[in-house]
């Protein structure tokens, strides 16, 4: 790293993942809590595949150049927070390893017309242990299902929230982001009691 | 993707004038590590070698503590580009960084002081 000897001048950053399938809403909520116009920026991602020719068997890395659309967040003078859309398309799903990296915590975004799009990103969340809910985006025209449904269906954890939202109405976005937050403060006290 | 359209591509539609590594020289390592949440700003010193266009427009961006991912977004350029640049830049004196807070993952506790503070800035914003 260079110098880092002003680092009192520098905010901490901080990053929150706004996952969820193609087309959920996740660049509206982005861009509804977001200070800043929405940017876009191209990353070059490593993917460890496993080689498809059999002869070889052994593990492969590939490069693949993803494009993330993320927001700010400016909290107070020392914490800035991030929040990056995850690419919707599931074969991008390896990306999220480093994407997740040192990230506070993640919201799944979800449509009840369209609930297995979330799954993969569940599935990651819960085994790389990172804190998350699932926020269900309230389209029009779509049926209003209340949460203990959604719930079952993606057969969440009891302690994971699961609340509602419209991603547009940047109340509603950072009354997510409140959620989270909240829920990651208390599953921390948690694990805590459970330690003692 | 945009439709295609007849008659000649202008501006923004015919896509980079350079090719994108053209601009770190072809490299494509940074000098440093940079995270897409590395903060940097200019240190004011101005470096004694001459800065090309590109140089210069970074350290133009980098006047308060903008992100590397902000910085790559403005010069429209990946990420890794914008991360050769900044860490010339750094080499030089003419800006400095800071890694990001990285919050540990799994069982470890999140710091719950800095959660409480993120907790109180997004409440303010309801």
């Amino acid at each position: 790293m260079g110098s880092v000897n002003d680092s009192d001048l520098f905010p901490t950053a901080l990053k929150i993942l706004i996952a969820g399938g193609f087309g959920v809403g996740k660049t509206t909520l982005v861009s509804s809590v977001s200070e800043i116009e929405p940017l876009s920026t191209e990353e070059l991602l490593t993917q460890v595949s496993v080689a498809t020719d059999d002869l070889e068997g052994v593990e492969k890395k590939t490069t693949t150049t993803v494009a993330m659309d993320f927001g700010r967040i400016t909290l107070s003078a020392d914490h800035v927070l991030y929040l990056f859309g995850t690419p919707g398309q599931e074969r991008f799903w390896f990306m999220w390893d480093e994407l997740s990296a040192g990230a506070l915590g993640a919201v799944v975004l979800a449509d009840t017309r369209r609930l297995e799009q979330c799954f993969a990103a569940v599935d990651f969340f819960e085994r790389r242990g990172i804190g998350f809910i699932v926020a269900v985006n309230q389209f029009d025209g779509g049926y209003h299902y209340d949460p203990e449904e959604v719930r079952a269906a993606i057969d969440l954890k009891p302690d994971i929230p699961v609340v509602l939202c419209d991603a547009r109405q940047s109340h509603s976005g950072t009354q997510v982001l409140v959620s989270l937050v909240q829920h990651l403060i208390d599953s921390r006290s948690q694990h805590v009691i459970d330690v003692i | 993707m945009s439709e295609i359209v007849e008659g000649p591509w202008l501006d923004g539609d015919a896509g980079r004038l350079v090719r994108p590594y053209t601009v770190s020289d072809g490299r494509t390592k940074p000098s440093a590590h940079f995270d897409l949440l590395t903060l940097v700003m200019a240190t004011g010193t101005r470096p004694h070698s001459y800065l090309g266009p590109d140089h210069s427009h970074v350290l133009g961006l980098c006047g308060g503590p903008l992100s590397v991912a902000e910085i790559a977004a403005h010069i429209r350029q990946p990420a890794m580009v914008a991360k050769v640049l900044l860490s010339d830049l750094v080499d030089c004196g003419a800006i400095t960084a800071r890694a990001p807070e990285r919050a540990p993952l799994g069982s470890d506790p999140t710091d719950r002081d800095l959660l409480e503070a993120v907790l109180d800035g997004l409440r303010k914003r309801l």
